[in-house]
Order: C-alpha cells, then sequence, then structure tokens
C-alpha cells in the first residue's frame, strides 16, 4: 500500500516537473535572450600579486603604510573606514607616539564640554576613522545619488576583492576603444553607452560604476619611503591596506595555522599506526 | 581513556605475536604517543577557549584616561571614568590639607600619609578611585552639596564608611583607603590615569 | 539490550564502583561507546561519520556558547559585534571561523552519513526508528544552521531571512498571516533577530537530545554493517573499545586536518561576499543564494516554475522543497527488498551510483547557480529524477531486483572459507581478503 501511494505522489510530483521543463525548454528555444554587454565584456580581476596572498601569506607594513596614505589622501574623501580604529595602526609599524600624532590630524564628532553642543574634537588613538559624511543622505546628496561604499570589508564583501579593488582602480577605459580579445565593445553593442555622470570600467559588475577614476596621476601621493607612485602602484598599495582593514588577523591566522595542521597531520599518522596496532589480530 | 587504551593490548599480543618485550613495548608505546597527542590537542584548544573572556582589545585600548585639571577650583572635585569606574579628582584647600596632615598615619586602619597618596610637588591633587573598598558602592562627596560624611571627605551611604579628605577610611566597615591609581603629571594641568 | 556475549562492566576502582552503584554513569558509558557494545567487525570508513558528526555537534555548541559571548543580538549592533569579534575579541577571529566552517563541515559529514545509510539500506528493519530520528535530527539542523546564518546580519543573511520566510507566506490563507507572525514584524527586523538568535541557541540542545534518542534507538539492533547480515556469533563482532575508538581517533584526526586547513586557510571560501556588507532593507543582492548545504532543496524550490491546474508553481516549490526531504521518512516502506546492504543489489547499485549521485551532484550545482537556463532546466530534470528515484524506482528495484547471494555471516564475510574460524589467525596468513592487512 505505501509502495502504491508511493509511486503515484511520486508520478504526480515528476508530471508537474516534466511539465514545467518543457515550457521552460520551449521558451529557451524559441526565444533568444539577446546577450548583454556586461555578460562579455565584465572582465575578472587582474592578479594584483599582493604578499598577503596565498597559504603563507604576511603583510608588508612598508606596503601597508603607503596603502594607508593613499586612503588617506584620496579614498577618505568619499569613503568611511568605520571599523577601523586609530589604535590598530600600530599593525603596520607606527608607534604609540606615531599613531597618536596621526589620530590627532582627523577630526572627529565631539561635543563641547561647555554648551554640549555638537562639535569636533582631534581623534584620540582610540577613536574610528570618521565618516566623511554625517550620514546617508548626505553621502547620496554628495555624489550624484550614489552612496559611497565603507571601506572596512570591501575586499571581502567582493569576490576576488583584493584584487578587484586593485583591478578597479586601475581599470578605467574609453568605451569607444575597449575590446576583449579582438572584439570590441563599439561593434558589439552598438548601442552600448556609458550614462553621464557614471564612468565605463570592466572590472565593474554592470559596466558603468558612479565612481570617477580616483588615481589619475602618477606621483598623486607622494610615499614617505620614496618608492615609486604610480597609478598601478598606488592601486596595489591601497589594495593591500585594504586586505589588512578586511582582515587584520590573517597573518596571525597563517601563522596559527600551519603549526596546528601540521600537528594534526603528525597526530592522524600516529592515530592510524595506533589504529593498525589495536587492530592487528583481527581480520576485518 | 588513555589507560584503558594501554591496557588492552593484553594477553592477545604476547600469544598472537610472542615478539618479545620490546615488541610489546613498541606497540604500547604508539598507542601512548596517539592518546597523548589528542590531549596535548584538546589542552591547546582550551587556551583560546579560556582567553578569549579576557579583555578585548577595545577594551584594553580604553584602559588609560586623561584628565584636565585646568576647570577645578580649589575645593572642589570632579567624577571621571576610569576602567568604566567612577574616578575622584579632587583640588584640596589648605584647610583639608591640614586636616589630613594632622592625624597621625600610624593610628589609622589602613596607615598612610597625604604624601603616600597624592604625587610629589602636587598635594593638592587628591586623585582616587571612586569606588568604596568594602563593597564597591560609589562614595557621596565628589559632588556639589553631598554629604562628605564626618571627616569632611567621602561618605559611603551602603554601609556608612566614612573617609578623610585623604580618601583614607576613618569609620565604617571598609577596610582599606580608596585605592590611588597609578597616574602621571605630564604637565601642571594634565594628568594621565592608568 | 544488544549481545549476549557484550562484555559486563567491572568497576576497577573503589570510587568507580562507588559510583557505579549509586549513579550507573560509567557503566552506561561503557555499553554505549565502551568494551561493553559490540560492533560488527566489518565496518568500513563509511562508519566513521556517526562519531564525526556528535563531534561537530559538540564543537558547534562550544564554539556557539563561547560566541554568543560576545555577540549582540540587536539589529543596530549584530553586524559590528561580529565585527568586534573578529576585530578585538582575544582568538575571536579563529572561534567565528570556527563556528561557520564548523556548520559547513557538520552538513558534509551528515551528507556522507545520510548517503551511507541510503546506500547500505540503514533505514531498514529493525533500524527504522534509528533513520526516522535521524531525519528529524537533519530537519533541526537546517533549521539551526538557517537561524544561525541570519545572526550576524550581513546582506545574505538579511534576505535569506526573508525569502525563507516567504516561503511559508506560499501557504493559502494562512501564509501571510503566519509570515508576519514569524518574523514579528513585516519585513526581518530587530524582533526576527531576536527570536532566531534566541532558537539558534535553543534548538542544538534539542538536537543533541534527539541524537542520544538516536544512538539508544541504535543500540537496541546494534549497528549495521556493509554487507547487511546480521550479527550472529560473538565472532561477527569486536568490543567498540577499543577497536572502534581507534578507528574513530584516526578518522577525526583526519578529518580536523582538513577542517582546520579550511578554518586557518580558506576560512571565507565556502561564505559568501555579501554577507560582509550590512544587511540594507532597500537593497537587494545582485545573486542571492542561500549556504551551499541547502542548494539542493533551493534548486528543488526553483524547478517549479509553472502553474499546474489549480496549484500555484510558488507553493508547488515550496511543498517539494519539504516533501523532498519529508520522503527519507518513508523509505523504509518503500524499499521493501530483504537485501539491505548496496553491494549485493546490483539493480539498485546502478540506480544509486549512476542515477541519485549524478542527480544530487546536478541539484548542488543548480542551487548554486544564478535562476538562468539551462540551470533551471537541469534542475528539473534533475528533481524529477530525484522523486522518481525514492518515490518509483526504488519500491519497483525493491520488488523485481535478483540480489546477489548474501555471505552466510559477517565472519564468513571477512573471512572468506575459514567461516567462523578463530580470530587468532596468524598476522598476513590471509590478509588477501581484508579492506587493508593489518600490518604494524
Amino acid at each position: 500500500m505505501a509502495r502504491i501511494i508511493g509511486i503515484l505522489v511520486g508520478a504526480g510530483f515528476c508530471i508537474v516537473l516534466l511539465y514545467s521543463f518543457i515550457v521552460g525548454a520551449y521558451t529557451w528555444a524559441t526565444d533568444d535572450a539577446e546577450e548583454t554587454a556586461e555578460h562579455v565584456f565584465h572582465l575578472h580581476p587582474r592578479d594584483a600579486d599582493l604578499q598577503s596572498a596565498g597559504w603563507f601569506g604576511t603583510f608588508d607594513e612598508q606596503q601597508l603604510q603607503r596603502g594607508y596614505k593613499v586612503y588617506k589622501e584620496v579614498c577618505s574623501a568619499c569613503h568611511s573606514l568605520r571599523l577601523v580604529s586609530f589604535r590598530n595602526l600600530e599593525a603596520l609599524g607606527y608607534s604609540e607616539a606615531q599613531v597618536k600624532a596621526e589620530a590627532a590630524a582627523w577630526q572627529v564628532p565631539g561635543i563641547d564640554p561647555t554648551t554640549g553642543e555638537a562639535t569636533t574634537r582631534p581623534a584620540l588613538p582610540t577613536d574610528y576613522f570618521p565618516s566623511p559624511y554625517p550620514n546617508d543622505v548626505a553621502a547620496r546628496a554628495a555624489n550624484n545619488n550614489a552612496v559611497p561604499p565603507d571601506l572596512s570589508l570591501i575586499t571581502k564583501a567582493r569576490h576576488d576583492g583584493s584584487n578587484y579593488v586593485y583591478s578597479l582602480l586601475t581599470g578605467y577605459r574609453d568605451p569607444a576603444t575597449f575590446s576583449v580579445d579582438g572584439e570590441s565593445l563599439a561593434e558589439e553593442f552598438p548601442d552600448f553607452a556609458t550614462p553621464s555622470g557614471l564612468h565605463f570600467n570592466p572590472y565593474f559588475p554592470n559596466l558603468n560604476l558612479a565612481m570617477a577614476p580616483p588615481l589619475t596621476s602618477e606621483g598623486q601621493v607622494t610615499f614617505d619611503d620614496g618608492s615609486p607612485a604610480t597609478i598601478d602602484d598606488m592601486a596595489r598599495d591601497v589594495s593591500a591596506f585594504l586586505t589588512w582593514t578586511a582582515e587584520p588577523k590573517l597573518e596571525q591566522r597563517h601563522q596559527t595555522g600551519w603549526p596546528v595542521v601540521l600537528f594534526l597531520i603528525f597526530a592522524s599518522v600516529l592515530a592510524y599506526m595506533a589504529y593498525q596496532n589495536v587492530w592487528r589480530d583481527k581480520k576485518h | 581513556m588513555a589507560d584503558a587504551t594501554v591496557e588492552h593490548s593484553e594477553p592477545v599480543t604476547a600469544k598472537v605475536e610472542g615478539d618479545g618485550e620490546n615488541g610489546v613495548r613498541r606497540r604500547d608505546f604508539i598507542e601512548i604517543a596517539a592518546v597523548s597527542f589528542g590531549g596535548v590537542g584538546a589542552l591547546a584548544v582550551l587556551y583560546p577557549l579560556i582567553s578569549q573572556m579576557a579583555p578585548s582589545a577595545d577594551v584594553l585600548a580604553e584602559s588609560s584616561t586623561e584628565v584636565d585639571l585646568s576647570a577645578i577650583e580649589p575645593g572642589q572635585s570632579i567624577k571621571a571614568v576610569f576602567r568604566k569606574q567612577p574616578l575622584f579628582v579632587r583640588n584640596l584647600l589648605p584647610a583639608e590639607i591640614a586636616a589630613a596632615e594632622a592625624v597621625d598615619a600610624s593610628s589609622l586602619r589602613d596607615p598612610e600619609t597625604l604624601e603616600d597618596r597624592t604625587a610629589e610637588g602636587h598635594l593638592n591633587w587628591l586623585i582616587t578611585m571612586g569606588v568604596c573598598t568594602h563593597l564597591g558602592c560609589v562614595p557621596l562627596g565628589a559632588g556639589e552639596g553631598e554629604n562628605k560624611g564626618e571627616f569632611g571627605g567621602y561618605f559611603c551611604p551602603c554601609h556608612g564608611s566614612h573617609y578623610d579628605t585623604a580618601g583614607r577610611i576613618r569609620k565604617g566597615p571598609a577596610p582599606l583607603n580608596l585605592v590611588v591609581p597609578e597616574y602621571e603629571f605630564t604637565s601642571d594641568t594634565t594628568v594621565v590615569i592608568g | 539490550m544488544s549481545f549476549p556475549w557484550a562484555k559486563q562492566y567491572q568497576p576497577k576502582t573503589g570510587l568507580t564502583r562507588w559510583i557505579d552503584e549509586k549513579l550507573p554513569v560509567p557503566r552506561l558509558v561503557y555499553n554505549a561507546v565502551g568494551a561493553g557494545y559490540p560492533v560488527p567487525r566489518n565496518l568500513n570508513y563509511f562508519w566513521n561519520f556517526g562519531v564525526l558528526a556528535g563531534f561537530c555537534l559538540m564543537l558547534q555548541i562550544i564554539t556557539g556558547v563561547v560566541l554568543a559571548m560576545h555577540y549582540g543580538a540587536n539589529a543596530l549592533v549584530a553586524f559590528d559585534s561580529v565585527e568586534h569579534i573578529m576585530r578585538d575579541v582575544n582568538w575571536g577571529w579563529m572561534l567565528r571561523y570556527a563556528h561557520a566552517n564548523g556548520a559547513s563541515f557538520f552538513f558534509i559529514v551528515v551528507y556522507i552519513h545520510i548517503f551511507r545509510g541510503l546506500f547500505f539500506s540503514s533505514y531498514k528493519a529493525p533500524r527504522e526508528m534509528i533513520w526516522l530520528l535521524g531525519v528529524v535530527i537533519f530537519l533541526l539542523m537546517m533549521a539551526t544552521a538557517f537561524m544561525g546564518y541570519v545572526l550576524p546580519w550581513g546582506q545574505m543573511s538579511f534576505w535569506g531571512a526573508k525569502v525563507i520566510t516567504g516561503l511559508f507566506g506560499a501557504i493559502p490563507l494562512v501564509g501571510e498571516p503566519l509570515q508576519i507572525w514569524l518574523l514579528g514584524g513585516f519585513a526581518p527586523d530587530n524582533a526576527a533577530l531576536n527570536r532566531f538568535f534566541s532558537l539558534h541557541f535553543m534548538l542544538p540542545f534539542v538536537i543533541a537530545g534527539v541524537v542520544i534518542l538516536h544512538i539508544w534507538a541504535l543500540h537496541i539492533p546494534g549497528s549495521s554493517n556493509p554487507t547487511g547480515v546480521e550479527v550472529k556469533t560473538e565472532s561477527d563482532t569486536v568490543p567498540f573499545h577499543p577497536y572502534y575508538t581507534a578507528k574513530d581517533g584516526f578518522g577525526l584526526a583526519v578529518f580536523l586536518v582538513l577542517y582546520t586547513a579550511f578554518v586557518f586557510f580558506l576560512p571565507n571560501y565556502l561564505g559568501h561576499p555579501d554577507n560582509y556588507i550590512p544587511a540594507n532593507p532597500l537593497s537587494t543582492p545582485a545573486h542571492i543564494v542561500p549556504e551551499w548545504y541547502f542548494w539542493p532543496f533551493y534548486a528543488i524550490l526553483r524547478a517549479f516554475t509553472q502553474d499546474f491546474l489549480f496549484m500555484p508553481a510558488k507553493l508547488m516549490g515550496v511543498i517539494a522543497m519539504f516533501a523532498s526531504i519529508l520522503v527519507w521518512f518513508f523509505l523504509p516502506w518503500l524499499d521493501k527488498s530483504p537485501v539491505r546492504s548496496g553491494l549485493y543489489r546490483p539493480l539498485f547499485k546502478k540506480f544509486f551510483w549512476f542515477g541519485l549521485i549524478p542527480c544530487m551532484a546536478v541539484l548542488f550545482y543548480c542551487g548554486g547557480a544564478p535562476a538562468e537556463e539551462p540551470f533551471v532546466m537541469l534542475s528539473q530534470i534533475a528533481a524529477t529524477y530525484y522523486f522518481a528515484h525514492f518515490l518509483i524506482i526504488l519500491p519497483i528495484v525493491s520488488m523485481i531486483e535478483k540480489p546477489k547471494a548474501l555471505p552466510h555471516s559477517i565472519t564468513e564475510a571477512v573471512l572468506g572459507e575459514k567461516a567462523g574460524a578463530d580470530d587468532a589467525v596468524p598476522l598476513g596468513a590471509s590478509g588477501d581478503g581484508a579492506h587493508r592487512p593489518a600490518t604494524a
């Protein structure tokens, strides 16, 4: 009885599914959906070749300091970094005094101790990076209706994030001359046009990015260690910095991981020997 | 676990293997080693599990407080916050200093002089925790018009402990003087606590 | 319960005797996972996964309780409290990654455990109750995992909560009020987050309770085994301890190598980047998917694209998704083959390896893929096979199939012709038939 009911119920599910399949297949075969430009011309991120990548990845403190300077002088005009505190900068190799001085160079919201009115004060190491806008509405109004995302977690909040940030910053192109593997965007999709106020960038999912190219000229940021500051260098350094802000414990994680995994591999070998030893008199 | 695993090897080994003392020992050793590795691993896991309850980095970062003394007139005191607890900063009047010094420290429950309890050259700045050493209530006396107790210092209303103008316990159940935290004058008007 | 030759507990010290008289916990443990539990001697590595699943449950409870010490179950602070754990709490990053990846590994282990049961027909008499309780555990796990994924309050958390509670909205008449009641509002917010946290904290202990029943039910008939032949004599079994404790110890160590490799080196590989964006009720991510362990069921949900007769597609999708798991409850009565082990069922084996396994693989893949062709069509074919397999093929195969001859006993299966021979066969003398010669 159970089996007969089962077969009937099963047949019911199968009929409905096959009906859905046939309708779907018919639609799919008869109206071919047109390919879209973002389907064909969206590019996967280029490898930024950061030292933090891979199972042995570590941070390059000098690079993080350079990346911080790019954030401070370029990105921070529009993007917040709200999960990072000034005290965290010690991980970049700054001393306590340097962090204190660095923090004091930023203004954070405060309260006037005599009147209680909102004001600003120099930041302390325990403060978090201030947002350039008081709220999302202000951010939207100042940026052509697009809120610049917070950057604290950006390299974890995008697929292949570290490379994505690097690629995006160096990926602005002219759509008129853009081509991939010999296929030209202008020829394949003559109707494609980047709306005014947006900027063509093949690394952005829909190819049209609200952010204007932030890194525009060599030497836009002068690095304290005298490193060259081409657009490529600045993009790579800031993506290294943002990799750190998203995953500050990456180095510690790798350093803990290796002893743990090696310990467990050795323990597995021992456990296997012990297992064989226990079973030596039993055939199984 | 360990003893049970080891002890099982028993007669079977001897009977079937018959390969002597060394063979038996080597096999037992493998099992002991395997179980020991398990034990070491389990102990190692305890470390993060215990240490996660210790103060986190953001809490530790706030473990020092800077206080600006410039606005505190003689005879006034303020309540600041140090490590999420009240901190009393009091600018003593000459009369209060004299009152504190008039007492023979050795006669007190917790013998300390005002000099012991203030920074060198800053005898008028009494900086103490605002936490009664009895059961942790916040004593009165730092605010304007509050009861300062019989000795003109602080008075804890919970169980009636009286502190004098040096923050020393004089009467009531508290066993010790109000705690003086570690601090340092970075200028004549700023002091960093902790 | 169990077998007459099971060893009896003998207290070794005065203290254990004293405890055993007052509260026989040592005896209970001895009979459950000690030398007092005789287990078939021929279990293969697939039988390791029950113990591993128990380990995963403990791992999740311990890391979860610890994370709850730092987490803030409030829509305003939830996301930031998770980042506080990742950045400021001592070892917080490790504990959170251990918990997040622990969930994935728990599901990997349980899926293998379930497919062991499906292939070796562990659900058949007299073990139906073990199987039924197992399905209950799986359903509880799914609920727990879903609510846990909401807690970080990222974009995927929020939209996952919205979509899954939306499923209940498909129920006629009561659907919409039910959805609002589940969420305590019109969209996921503080009320939903708080109740999900409360239930996410409680359900694992319910799971632990059902696991105890699951193991209790297991100890009535004893463990199944790869031949499917019941235990007959003492030589068919070995005591759980030390034989299977040693084997499980090895299995656990290997499991931990893989698990820690993910925790320390690929901690976000199984997660979704969008969950590192704080929940935003006004913007849906481009491509929302549940966690990977729900993909097959999500694919079945989405496979229903057409209204059929009086049934709307959305409702059928929801019914089918729940039915795809509920059908497991009926397996003991759908599959009436007298032979348990798939190894001795030529036709069943073909359908299992060339039907069910590829079908599950397709469903897994399509569930994670965007809702576009050809993935929808693929999942429609795979879902058709899924239901056909359990509800049509299995009952019919069990009627028409000619099973292979079974060994007379487990001992015979292990030792070949020397059936019932003494255990003390010299080492290596007949190591040919064994899975692995016991070398020292």
